[in-house]
């Protein structure tokens, strides 16, 4: 996360005059992030988030790192159905 | 766009009327026939671009609305006798509405179009594909518009933020059915409008139909926020194969683009609808939630009934001899 005011008031993860980056936890599923700038993928390159809300692969089966590309719910059902 | 080819007496009746002339629209007897379908089409696109060829005043024609009603009261019951049971089991499967819409996501109707485009499509199959598509992606996410008004709180902010999204976040060289359009013409397609509607199949006008159904009337938000949901969930994995499939056979990577770009946004927007709007939606009014319930299966089996109907057209040994009573 960056803005235009390097050090301005940063306190736990906020900075002065912008809303805090909220992120939820969906089940089974990706990170939805909201209000952030970027994304580090595991290799160190940094993705611009360019929608509103952007979807974080954690499930690690994407073809589109670091975006979720719903690959997650194939994997779950495999899971699924060798524990059965 | 020009009012579409009448398909039957109903149609012919209804272009009649919405062009300003006067007729007594027959009753429907058979709602999917593919005459009551691009009747009901016609009425629903006055409330979205309409018709160069139309009286200004159809939208609110008395005798159009009056057998917008009917039609709509047969196919609402059509569709309520069509999900009971696939709505029943999910109830029954769950305790939560997310739980439910999951529930009703991974038991629903599967078909071979997807993997047909994208292992062994030819190129026609797959142009035909986006033809078919063209009647909805050209007016993608407008059916849920309507609903924003209807909701309130944390579903509206939800919803905003995803249409936000399908229209482009801001920049119009990124909205939706913008990009359809670009893919359709990269094809050597017509990207206008309404273009195909005259040869496009029963099963295709009955998918849109229903989102306008559910969209036209406040009554059916629930309806409407549910189809969304399965819309959204049943979404990145046809457009990952899709993608492959237009790949495969050759076709330009701006029709490939429209593809990859909802593997990507659909996996947000599956996640925004189903854990944000949906469950904001039946807090703030709980006795929409069978609604919400109706309009996810109806989706399922509506949309696996087109894209069969559309995979068994395309894949038909012999074309169908041109003439035969069309
Ligand atoms: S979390 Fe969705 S693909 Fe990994
Ligand atoms: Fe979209
Ligand atoms: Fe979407």
């Amino acid at each position: 996360m960056s803005s235009g005011a390097p050090d301005a008031g940063r306190a736990g993860g906020r900075e002065a005059g912008r809303d805090p980056v909220r992120v939820r936890v969906c089940p089974d599923g990706p990170l939805l992030l909201r209000g952030a700038d970027e994304v580090m993928d595991a290799d160190g390159r940094a993705h611009p988030v360019t929608r509103p809300v952007v979807a974080v692969c954690v499930c690690g089966g994407t073809a589109r790192a670091p975006w979720c590309d719903g690959t997650h719910a194939l994997l779950n059902k495999r899971r699924a159905a060798n524990n059965s | 766009m020009h009012l579409p080819r009448p398909r039957g007496p109903i149609s012919e009746a209804v272009v009649e009327v919405v062009r300003g002339g006067r007729a007594e629209i027959p009753s429907v007897t058979d709602i999917r026939s593919e005459d009551a379908q691009i009747a009901l089409w016609t009425v629903y696109e006055l409330a979205y671009r309409g018709f160069g060829d139309a009286s200004p005043d159809a939208e609110r024609d008395l005798e159009l609305l009056r057998w917008r009603h009917h039609a709509e009261d047969l196919l609402e019951a059509e569709l309520r006798d069509l999900t009971r049971a696939a709505v029943d089991e999910a109830r029954a499967a769950a305790a939560t509405v997310e739980g439910r819409l999951r529930a009703l996501v991974d038991a629903g109707p599967s078909t071979p179009l997807a993997r047909h485009l994208q292992r062994r499509a030819t190129r026609e199959q797959v142009l035909a594909y986006l033809v078919e598509r063209s009647v909805y992606h050209l007016k993608e996410s407008d059916p849920q518009a309507f609903v924003l008004g209807r909701v309130d709180g944390p579903a509206k902010v939800a919803l905003g933020e995803l249409l936000y999204d399908e229209y482009g976040g801001g920049r119009p060289e990124r909205l939706h059915s913008h990009l359809y359009a670009e893919a359709l013409e990269a094809c050597g397609l017509d990207a206008t409008y309404g273009a195909y509607i005259d040869q496009v199949e029963a099963p295709t006008l009955l998918s849109n139909n229903v989102m306008s159904l559910f969209a036209m009337q406040r009554r059916l938000r629930g309806a409407s926020l549910g189809h969304l949901a399965a819309f959204e969930a049943t979404s990145t994995d046809p457009c990952r194969r899709i993608a492959v499939g237009i790949e495969r056979v050759g076709l330009p990577d701006a029709a490939a683009a429209y593809f990859h770009e909802h593997v990507e946004a659909d996996a947000v927007h599956e996640q925004v609808v189903m854990g944000d709007i949906c469950g904001a939606a039946v807090a703030a009014e709980p006795a929409i939630e069978d609604d919400l319930l109706l309009g996810a299966a109806t989706c399922l089996i509506i949309d696996a009934e087109a894209s069969q109907a559309l995979y068994d057209a395309i894949t038909a040994p012999a074309p169908e001899l041109a003439g035969a009573g069309r």
